[in-house]
């Protein structure tokens, strides 16, 4: 060996090979995942892992070539992610949120939503009985341009209710107007303003019950609550409850934010985040089969007793789905 | 060193240039998080800067973009060959399209096994727990909902209700809300949005990096007749060794030329018969490097030529 060749460049001739092997191994994996490997990659890889660190170790200390030790600091980065990263198929994953993490969610947090239930449906029956004594109430919480107001006729509002005539797009229509009218975003915001102690959710809930209080009262004054109900619940079972959760989750935010106890103020944010994080992706699909409901559910149906039925149905189905207690709680992996 | 009465100028300007490599050093120093490894092994992980932040969330939703754009030209040319109305059914597709990607588009990529989108793998950027545990799909949905909060929403508001008489100040007030949340992560340390505070994530730059020939190969292009004396390979620190490196790896013929020749004039070295830049330069690295890595060894770290003990 000539005299030039020095201490770091025959540590690298030995290893290199190891962290080529290694490198081909991760590069199968971020593409391929677990299963693009074989057996004996698997085998091999804790041991070339470990030695890759170590390298990498050393290298800092004997080695003056950059691309060597920025090589290896990757590489160690790439293998470590890997090696102690997530490890669940996105296939499993969301089996996995649906059977069991969803609903465990939703039930571990019976206090926030009672909370979230309570400002929706008390600032509801606020309005309603408000605007059912006097009827100027309802200009103070709604805007002129609707049609469906204290001075509508019984039957402009009962018009408003059922659909005769049937066209597939203004059914598509409604229901992509549906996800972007104004509860799925209040859903997410009520979730995402949580941090600052959960007073913009609860501000969030009360107006939209409010909102919906007032309405429910106009119609109530002209005999038509029981039509409304039934128009209003088919989807809304599961509207309302999707943002209900949704405030739940963000009063879960806010209150790991005011009260952190022993933890760090960000440490139980992070913690609490994590848990509602599960709450608000259910909302959103939940939300989702709310908009499926009112944008053909409800243009299909113009029978009031079929309208209550699935309302009623789907209240069953959500409330047994979070709540009835489940046995056999395996390990969670994420 | 030279007599202290008669510091010329260009001793002032190096130092002015070594000063400034230094805070640049310092900058860069913050930038890094040690994670220990089970192993006990420590890895440094760059934080990315907002600039790349910003760059691979343009990126991303240009991307987002185009993803829509060309699946409602689809649906509403394969609608309107059928239908007058395609364009309307098309639109109706669009707003559910929009709303899926929307949601979905950052989670799915980041839950995915290179934890990035495609706009943060493009700039070598990725998501990761901040405190090196693993990166759980709750954080990154928690991390990206926020999103929402902090960029979507208030645009939505301002760009709807803009056209309708909505008070200016409202406007203002909106874009500010924006701003002050698009430009949260340049006011702490660790370049967090709000998002990455609840989830407990952070983003981290690690780009490939390929291993490359070492320059100091066995069969050197001299043939191993070019010495140096220690005296010679004194004069230059691990600074300048690196900055070599990156000459001899990246840069053109000229340059190269420029290089050896300033270095031949400062350490008075006489050429051999028939040696080129390369050769000498190839030669002048593989014996500074050895010469510095010994007193590495010994605990003798010479950071730059001026560094002198």
């Amino acid at each position: 060996m000539s005299e030039r060749v020095m201490k770091s460049y025959r540590f690298r001739e030995e290893r290199e090979a190891d962290w080529a092997e290694l490198d081909r191994i991760i590069k199968l994996a971020e593409s391929k995942g677990v299963g693009g490997l074989t057996d004996d990659d698997l085998a091999d890889l804790p041991h070339l892992y470990r030695q890759a660190v170590s390298s990498l170790s050393v290298a800092r200390n004997i080695s003056l070539d950059q691309n060597v030790v920025a090589y290896l600091e990757t590489l160690c980065a790439r293998a470590y992610f890997f090696v102690y990263g997530t490890r669940a198929r996105m296939g499993e994953r969301i089996a996995q949120f649906f059977a069991r993490d969803w609903p465990a969610a939703v039930s571990a947090t019976r206090g926030p939503t009672l909370l979230a239930f309570l400002c929706l449906f008390g600032g509801a029956l606020l309005a309603f009985f408000l605007t059912l004594n006097d009827s100027e109430w309802y200009w103070t919480f709604h805007s002129g341009w609707d049609s469906r107001n204290p001075n509508a006729t019984y039957e402009q509002l009962r018009d408003t209710l059922y659909t005769e005539d049937l066209n597939i797009v203004d059914m598509l229509g409604a229901f992509a107007a549906q996800l972007f009218s104004h509860n799925s975003g209040i859903a997410i915001f009520a979730f995402a303003l949580g941090f600052a102690f959960g007073i913009p959710t609860a501000v969030l809930l009360i107006y939209n019950g409010v909102y919906l209080g007032s309405f429910y009262a106009v119609f109530w004054q002209k005999g038509l609550a029981y039509e409304l109900t039934g128009w209003l619940f088919i989807h809304g079972v599961t509207e309302l409850f999707a943002i209900v959760l949704a405030g739940a989750a963000g009063f879960m935010i806010g209150g790991a934010v005011a009260f952190p106890g022993r933890k760090s103020r960000l440490q139980s944010m992070r913690e609490s985040g994590e848990k509602a994080a599960m709450v608000i992706i259910g909302a959103v699909i939940m939300l989702f089969i709310a908009a499926l409901l009112e944008g053909f559910g409800r243009q299909l149906i113009n029978d009031d007793t079929v309208r209550y039925a699935i309302a009623g149905t789907s209240l069953v189905l959500w409330m047994s789905y979070f709540y009835l207690p489940r046995r056999g709680e395996v390990d969670r992996r994420d | 060193m030279t007599d202290a009465t008669t510091i010329d100028a260009s001793a002032v300007e190096d130092g002015k240039r070594r000063r400034a490599r230094m805070r640049y050093l310092e900058q860069m120093a913050k930038r890094n998080r040690t994670l220990v490894t089970p192993e006990g092994a420590a890895l440094n992980l760059k934080i990315s800067t907002f600039g790349e932040r910003f760059g691979a969330f343009l990126l991303d939703l240009g991307l987002q973009f185009i993803l829509i754009f060309v699946t409602i030209w689809a649906i509403a040319t394969v609608a309107g060959a059928m239908d007058v109305r395609g364009w309307q059914i098309a639109g109706a597709l669009a707003q559910v399209l929009i709303f899926f990607i929307r949601n979905f588009y950052f989670i799915f990529f980041e839950i995915g096994r290179k934890a990035a989108t495609p706009g943060k793998r493009a700039l070598g950027l990725r998501v990761a727990d901040r405190r090196g545990g693993r990166l759980t799909a709750n954080a990154v949905i928690a991390r990206n909902f926020l999103r929402e909060l902090e960029f979507f929403l208030p645009l939505t508001v301002l760009f709807s209700f803009g056209a309708e008489g909505v008070d200016t100040w409202i406007n203002w007030l909106l874009l500010l809300w924006c701003a002050i949340f698009a430009l949260f992560p340049l006011f702490n340390k660790d370049k967090l949005r709000i998002g990455d505070l609840v989830a407990g994530t952070m983003v981290i730059h690690a780009p490939k990096v390929r291993l490359l020939k070492d320059i100091a190969s066995v069969e050197p292009l001299d043939g191993g007749t070019i010495k140096f004396s220690t005296e010679q390979l004194d004069v230059y620190g691990i600074h300048e060794l690196h900055v070599l490196e990156d000459v001899l790896r990246q840069s053109t013929d000229e340059i190269k030329t420029n290089v050896a020749d300033r270095i031949a004039k400062k350490i008075g070295h006489t050429p051999v018969a028939g040696e080129t830049a390369l050769a000498f330069l190839e030669a002048y690295y593989a014996g500074l490097r050895r010469r510095l890595e010994q007193r590495m060894l010994f605990g003798d770290r010479k950071e730059d030529k001026f560094d002198r003990r």
